[in-house]
């Protein structure tokens, strides 16, 4: 096992310092040692990067790994290995598994598990509240001190603003951001797609765009009382959007990510009634995506996250209103990004990079997401002009739930390098 | 070639087009007469077999479609979901896979869950007739209405149809916008808010939404009255007195519209609910004749099909 590396001669793109030119990176001892014209190798293994993109590590930071307790759909070394195939150095976990990570022990068997079977790097976030019931404040301390780097009631949000505040007010004392799911279940309760035109049409209950900005308007407003970091999970309406500016120029310290499905695929999508199309947020309506590309376009947006939900096969192929929401993400992230957002001319290639590096790094304080000399020797060489087609049944998840298979892609992962090895080749 | 009909069967009344429609409703025509003689059955379908399969209790479709597959000589078996495997617990693919191994040559299908016929679709290869899917369309009531409606006006275009009631949650007048729109008809569609939401007017062309039963009525050459779907309201919009109140149909609407009206509802209808008794039984209303035109167009449908 070697955690020294040359990776020679790539484009280097280092959106923390501006950096894009063609350079060598080499990684000593499992960390960035160097970046240079030409760095002098002597005896240290070479990754020929040429006509490749050298970026710091990916970094997604709203997974579903399943384990414990789900680990028929996904398990941490599964997840981590379509972690890894999909270009993702390091992946941050939600705690809705079996038990809920709720406390410090859950916490420390996702750490301690992480270790064993995965080299990619693997951060928990810790329930909001136990059992993530929305109402007791779960042991946030004490999984603080056991490795989360947040906390989150997703897909289960919190209703009671009371309770929301007392959660902000510790995650603040603790450093910590709080990532809402946000959704007024109220407002959305029973629905299955997006409310609008498509849903009427199909005849499927709705959740209208409302529910998800009444909760942004509310945690933003307990936000600014409590001077908590906040963070919004899958940000998908144009109301949200404009939210988040404004609390920005506020001055709030307040982040949002998107899902490449919330930017790639419209409701419109749902018409054959294939449940590869319901998620949560349920797809959005065109103006909602052009709201959203062009929130990532400004600056508005801090992060690409997948949402990456695998779900067993029987569980998807059920009556449409049956299926559970949530589909895979982690291998086609990068792919949708590069063709949807950088191809099509709407963002460079280097801000596309930072929404997967320091974009996300800043919303946890990760010290990852650069190349500067001492950061970890994470890597990501990809090919943004490679063309390939995603096939589901190839892949790394042991889910299949994916509306992109068969997708044509413009650009993908080449090799994912964590602490100086290569922990995937394409 | 085997059209879209043959091969995937009869999903939805949005995506047929208007020769289509109008070929079934003119073989729905020639079976007609035979309706009152029921010993002359025809061979078409002879050595067919077609599964009707009942995941919603229902009696006047399912008995409709299954003398229609009997007078066109198929062998119909009918599966209702209550007492069979699917309330112990297997899923629908399971259901399904038992099924395709019975190799019927068509599955007729009523099911709670919108898309479930499309979602059938999919997964096996026999055609799939909906028989009603949840909230989403049920395209031979909206043929047999149709047929009802051209037995007493010569054509659809231009007729002001208004469809009351429950539009939110009813298969029934999905199926209607779509098939009334294909040929003209001015569609109003009458209901409180709640049940009526705005996204309803882009639907197709020709539509517009109204809150007051009263100018949805005025010039009405058809008042569509839809059945009160307690069972898919999720939350009551209003009471039952109020709702009969301001959205139930009583002599004095139908002076509003045209005088020759025809009331139409896809029954069960609920007396004192949604129309007062005197209507039910008046002479503008043509329930009875839509039942009876159910039998011929789900002959016309199976033929199309299987023929």
């Amino acid at each position: 096992m070697s955690r020294n590396l040359l990776i020679r001669g790539g484009r280097v793109i280092d959106p923390a310092s501006g950096l894009d030119a063609y350079q060598d990176v080499a990684i000593l001892d499992g960390r960035i040692a160097t970046a240079g014209e030409r760095v002098a190798a002597e005896g240290i293994p070479v990754f020929d990067a040429r006509g490749m993109v050298v970026a710091p590590g990916f970094i997604d930071m709203h997974v579903h790994l399943r384990e414990p307790g789900i680990e028929h759909a996904e398990t941490i070394e599964s997840g981590a290995r379509a972690a890894a195939a999909g270009g993702f150095t390091t992946i941050c976990c939600m705690p809705n598994t079996l038990p809920v990570n709720d406390s410090a022990t859950v916490t420390s068997y996702i750490v301690q598990r992480a270790r064993e079977v995965t080299k990619v790097n693997v951060f928990p976030i810790g329930a909001i509240t136990k059992g993530s019931q929305g109402e007791e404040l779960a042991a946030i301390g004490s999984m603080r001190e056991a490795g989360i780097v947040a906390i989150s009631d997703d897909g289960r949000p919190v209703m009671n603003a009371r309770v929301m505040r007392r959660a902000m007010e510790l995650a603040r004392a603790l450093d910590i951001p709080v990532i809402d799911h946000c959704e007024d279940l109220n407002l959305s309760a029973g629905g299955d797609m997006h409310e609008g035109v498509e849903s009427v049409r199909l005849g499927l209950r709705g959740i209208p765009s409302a529910s998800e900005d009444v909760m942004v308007a509310r945690d933003l407003i307990l936000a600014e009382l409590t001077g908590a970091r906040y963070h919004v999970a899958h940000l998908s309406t144009a109301h949200s959007v404009g939210m988040l500016a404004f609390a920005k120029v506020r001055g709030l310290e307040v982040t949002c990510e998107v899902t490449p499905h919330h930017f790639a695929l419209t409701d419109q999508r749902l018409a054959d009634y294939d449940s590869n199309y319901k998620m949560k947020p349920p797809l959005r309506m065109h103006g909602d995506i052009d709201a959203v590309i062009e929130g990532i376009a400004s600056g508005v947006v801090d992060a690409i996250a997948t949402d990456h939900a695998p779900h067993a096969g029987s569980d998807k192929m059920q009556e449409f209103e049956r299926c559970p929401f949530g589909i895979t993400g982690l291998e086609t992230a990068m792919g949708l990004s590069l063709t949807e957002l950088v191809h099509t001319g709407r963002i460079p290639l280097m801000r596309m990079v930072e929404l997967f590096t320091s974009g996300p790094a800043r919303v946890l304080k990760l010290d990852r997401g650069s190349l500067k000399r001492g950061a970890p020797g994470d890597v990501t060489v990809f090919d943004p002009e490679r063309e390939w087609v995603f096939d589901v049944q190839q892949s790394c998840s042991k889910s299949r739930n994916s509306p992109f298979d068969g997708m044509r892609f413009r650009g993908g992962p080449i090799a994912t390098i964590v602490a100086g090895e290569v922990v995937w080749r394409a | 070639m085997k059209t879209a009909l043959q091969t995937t069967g009869l999903l939805d009344i949005e995506s047929l087009d208007r020769s289509e429609i109008e070929s079934i409703l003119e073989r729905a025509r020639y079976f007609q007469p035979l309706q009152n003689e029921s010993f002359r059955r025809s061979d078409t379908l002879r050595g067919k077999m077609i599964v009707n399969l009942f995941f919603e209790a229902s009696t006047r479709t399912r008995v409709s479609f299954e003398i229609a597959a009997r007078r066109l000589g198929a062998d119909a078996v009918s599966i209702a979901a209550q007492g069979s495997s699917v309330s112990k617990g297997e899923s629908l693919v399971d259901t399904l896979n038992t099924l395709a191994a019975m190799r019927p040559n068509a599955i007729v299908m009523r099911h709670s869950a919108s898309g479930a016929p499309h979602f059938l679709a999919r997964h096996l290869s026999m055609p799939i007739v909906n028989a009603g899917d949840g909230t989403h369309e049920h395209p031979t009531q909206a043929l047999l209405d149709a047929l009802t409606i051209l037995g007493r006006r010569p054509k659809l275009e231009g007729l002001r149809v208004a469809i009351i009631g429950d539009i939110a949650h009813s298969r029934v007048a999905r199926s209607n916008v779509h098939l009334l729109s294909k040929f003209g008809s001015e569609i109003v569609l009458c209901g409180p808010p709640a049940l009526l939401p705005r996204e309803l007017a882009s639907l197709a062309p020709g539509v517009r939404l109204a809150w007051d039963m009263n100018e949805a009525i005025q010039g009405a050459d058809v008042i569509m009255m839809l059945r009160v779907q307690l069972e898919r309201q999720h939350e009551a919009p209003m009471s039952a007195g109020e709702y009969f109140r301001f959205y139930g149909l009583r002599p004095e609407h139908i002076a509003l519209a045209k005088p020759d009206v025809l009331v139409m509802h896809p029954g069960p209808i609920n007396r004192g609910r949604e129309l007062s008794s005197e209507v039910a039984d008046s002479q503008s209303s043509v329930i009875l004749n839509q039942v009876e035109n159910g039998i011929a167009v789900r002959m016309a449908v199976l033929e199309r099909i299987l023929a």
